[in-house]
């Protein structure tokens, strides 16, 4: 058997809004309301609506043959509540035909798998319990961490939290000569089957869509079918895991890639032997082959596959120890909106927009962020933090008394 | 006795420190009743009538004038078309290169016109303004009758010599800031040429500090005794009563002011971080922007001091006096200085101050805790003292506000009226 897996990531962050010093010990409210509802608006009509009418006709069409799964942040269904409804519905819709699933990760597409334990636990199961609220009693059962950030022991601690597989980046410095489409196990817990995405395919789809200047513009299905066909025979699945914003955001409906998905099912089910698969149906129909060693933490961002967009300057890592230094304190208090922002806080995207790689991948951080540089972005950050610091040692002082 | 003044801006429309000195002593000298011809590149007509305004946007030059020929042979350096002003921080340089993309023309031509409309701006063809300058400097010296000439700075020095050139009256060249206080040892040759060519044609100079007349004597050459140093002064000497309410607990240690080279924005966090590790109930602000804030936003993470260490960008008007009145501490740890105003500032808003010794202000600030730039350690126990023994601020807040009030203009110009009198006698 010879497979596709469509997934999409769906995730909006709760942006900021500009904080100054001035601010510090008196306003208590961080997000940029109007920036994060004109955002989801104007993503919602040229992305969600569009591709969730085009996904269920496609799953209506086919009858059930071609599938997708999706892992949709806390945050983004926290904002679909605030200011799309509608999308919020349309996915709800998806979800009921029984051919989308759904997966689990951190409520706010946080980092604290490298960092804590506990508080990915927690923030895993404020997820599973969203998901199941809003999607009549869903429970997933593949995980899929932040930006596919993974490695061998945040595997062991998804295995532990009892989720039979976790999707990640086929990066190839960890696979050498192996290839991403086979299935994996962990190295620690070989329960724990590994979904490796086929970052070429996939980014031909993601990134080079539009491109003009790639030798393979324009893609068309039959191009891509081609190029699946040309696979090896014993190779059995491929895995295509892109950010659901490519589909009217990141390629604008002009570029054609509305037609393209509209098509590629027909294509795919007519010229190949290739058939849809959710993230569960692959790993119960796929033996795995082996495992797969991920020492240090990989994702799938930028060129170097690695945590480098989020952590290692000295902007992000100075605002990721103080972030997490409050733990103990944050969760002593029982203050439901201290706990709320500090979990908003955790959002990766915070760090990302500090990363200071300008020259080769910086073009896309400049893309995604509201700040016009990553000093900007820390400078506003530590503003917030300081004053949520200041709230939290008031509520300390408080509980003592 | 009648003055004719060169300046290069004048407030509100001002980019530099430059323009409200120039303020506040011709407002000093009217207070003195001294008429003054005041020349600026261009006028906006929104200048305080303080002098006798002459926009030299206006002026028409008479080419069959055979002497204007002669001052045009000294202006040899015309041709260059690079940014001057190696201190701007990247707000400011948008700016200048807004403004220097349009109006492109042929540089002789517009010279050499009739009449050309500066831009009194600090672009790229700064060089060649400051020529056009010169050559209209001439015209009105021909104009417009004068018994002195004074220049500020070294972009209205070539004004001055054409001027002394043309009326044979002599010239004052008042020195503000040198290339060494602006660039550090990184200097601009042509400028430097020319500062010095103004420092030599003048018959005196005056120095806004001591600290200035030992760069004039050391790095240019020139005698002591041509200098005369008069310290410049506050436009308002009166204490602020700001009702600005400080919404954090801790205490504010502030640095206002461009984050540049000059202003030693790094020694003021180095100090911060040791002050930090000791005493967690205090927070520092970097109130301002210039082409080093985003290396010292760099070191604050670094350090790891983000918390208590706060950056707010470009300041200005009410945003300005409300920093200055919720902080406890003002520090100055300027590298160079030659006078430098805004710990007057500070004082006006009851907050104690710490300057650098390498300040002109230290000269006539006498109730302000003064240390070495580079003396880190002395800068942190500094700042721990003002914040802790309550005695030495409240000490300061008192003798502070009564030294300003000796800090008037007026006084100042009386003494460069005074300086007119002995250097036309001469």
């Amino acid at each position: 058997m010879r497979t596709i897996c469509f997934y999409f990531q769906v995730h909006q962050p709760y942006r900021l809004k500009p904080y100054r010093f001035f601010d510090i010990g008196e306003d208590h409210d961080y997000y940029d309301s109007f920036g994060n509802k004109n955002i989801m608006r104007k993503v919602a009509e040229k992305c969600y609506l569009p591709m969730n009418a085009l996904l269920l006709e496609l799953i209506e069409q086919h009858q059930g043959k071609f599938k997708v799964c999706f892992s949709i942040s806390g945050t983004a269904l926290d904002q679909f509540e605030q200011y799309a409804p509608d999308v919020l519905e349309s996915f709800q819709k998806l979800v009921k035909t029984g051919h989308v699933e759904l997966l689990n990760e951190t409520y706010t597409h946080a980092l604290c798998a490298l960092k804590s334990k506990e508080e990915f636990h927690d923030m895993v199961k404020k997820h599973q319990k969203r998901i199941k609220e809003l999607f009549d009693g869903y429970t997933p059962t593949v995980f899929r961490n932040t930006e596919l950030i993974y490695s061998d022991t945040i595997g062991e601690m998804v295995a532990e939290l009892g989720y039979k597989a976790i999707l990640t980046e086929g990066a190839k410095h960890i696979l050498g000569w192996k290839s991403p489409n086979f299935v994996y196990v962990n190295a620690i817990e070989p329960k724990l089957k590994v979904l490796l995405k086929n970052f070429r395919l996939s980014d031909d789809i993601a990134f080079r869509f539009s491109e003009r200047g790639w030798p393979d513009w324009p893609l068309t299905t039959e191009k891509f079918v081609g190029w699946i066909n040309q696979l090896p025979e014993e190779e059995e699945v491929i895995n295509l895991f892109m950010d659901y914003e490519t589909f009217g955001e990141h390629q604008w409906a002009e570029s054609g890639i509305f037609d393209f998905m509209r098509h590629l099912p027909e294509a795919v089910m007519k010229y190949s032997n290739y058939t849809f698969s959710t993230p569960s149906e692959v790993v119960e129909n796929i033996p795995p082959v082996g495992k797969i060693h991920v020492s240090t933490p990989i994702s799938w961002a930028d060129e170097e596959r690695d945590l480098t967009a989020w952590l290692g300057n000295d902007l992000q890592d100075e605002a990721f120890d103080r972030l997490y230094e409050l733990e103990e304190l944050v969760k002593a208090s029982d203050d439901p909106d201290i706990q709320r922002d500090w979990k908003y806080l955790q959002t990766s995207d915070h760090f990302y927009y500090m990363c200071t790689k300008f020259f080769a991948d910086g073009d896309i951080h400049t893309y995604f962020s509201p700040y016009e540089n990553p000093y900007e972005a820390f400078i506003n950050y530590m503003n917030v933090l300081s004053d949520f610091m200041l709230r939290l040692k008031k509520v300390k002082v408080e509980n003592k008394l | 006795m009648k003055v004719l003044m060169f300046g290069w801006e004048f407030p509100p429309h001002i980019s530099g420190g430059l323009g409200t000195a120039c303020y506040g002593l011709v407002k000093g000298m009217m207070q003195n009743n001294q008429e003054i011809i005041f020349v600026v590149p261009k006028l906006w007509g929104d200048e305080d009538p303080v002098a006798d305004f002459v926009n030299a946007s206006n002026i028409e030059i008479d080419y069959r004038e055979r002497r204007f020929q002669e001052v045009w042979k000294n202006l040899t350096y015309l041709e260059v078309s690079s940014f001057l002003v190696p201190y701007l921080g990247p707000e400011e340089f948008s700016k200048f290169t807004d403004y220097s993309e349009h109006d492109k023309f042929d540089v002789e031509d517009s010279v050499f016109a009739q009449k050309y409309t500066f831009s009194g701006k600090y672009g790229k063809d700064l060089l060649m303004e400051v020529s056009r300058y010169a050559l209209v400097a001439a015209q009105i010296a021909k104009n417009k009758e004068h018994d002195i000439i004074h220049a500020h700075d070294w972009l209205a020095f070539p004004a001055g010599i054409a001027a002394k050139q043309i009326s044979g009256k002599p010239m004052i060249a008042h020195v503000h800031a040198t290339e060494f206080d602006r660039s550090g040892e990184h200097v601009n040759q042509q400028v430097y040429d020319i500062e010095k060519a103004g420092m030599e044609a003048a018959d005196r100079i005056l120095a806004v500090s001591q600290l200035t007349k030992n760069t004039i004597v050391n790095r240019y050459g020139i005698s002591p005794d041509k200098i005369t140093v008069i310290h410049n002064a506050v436009m308002d000497t009166s204490i602020i009563q700001h009702n600005a309410v400080k919404r954090v607990p801790e205490k504010i240690v502030t640095f206002l002011g461009r984050v540049t080279f000059q202003k030693g924005p790094e020694y003021f966090i180095e100090a911060a971080n040791k002050v930090i590790k000791r005493d967690p109930n205090v927070r520092f602000v970097m109130a301002g922007s210039g082409d080093l804030l985003h290396r010292m936003i760099s070191r604050v993470a670094e350090l790891r001091i983000s918390t208590k260490f706060h950056f707010t960008g470009f300041l200005k008007g009410a945003d300005v006096d409300e920093m200055f009145a919720i902080s406890d501490v003002y520090v100055m740890p300027s590298i160079s200085e030659p006078f430098g105003i805004s710990p007057l500032e500070a004082v006006r808003h009851n907050t104690p101050v710490i300057i650098s010794k390498q300040s002109g202000v230290a000269e006539v600030l006498h109730n302000a805790i003064k240390v070495d730039f580079w003396d880190i350690d002395s800068m942190a126990d500094s700042i721990f003292a003002l914040l802790h023994y309550e005695g030495i601020s409240r000490m300061f807040k008192e003798l502070g506000s009564q030294e300003l009030k000796k800090l008037k203009w007026e006084h100042v110009a009386k003494k460069v009226i005074d300086t007119y009198k002995t250097t036309i006698n001469q």
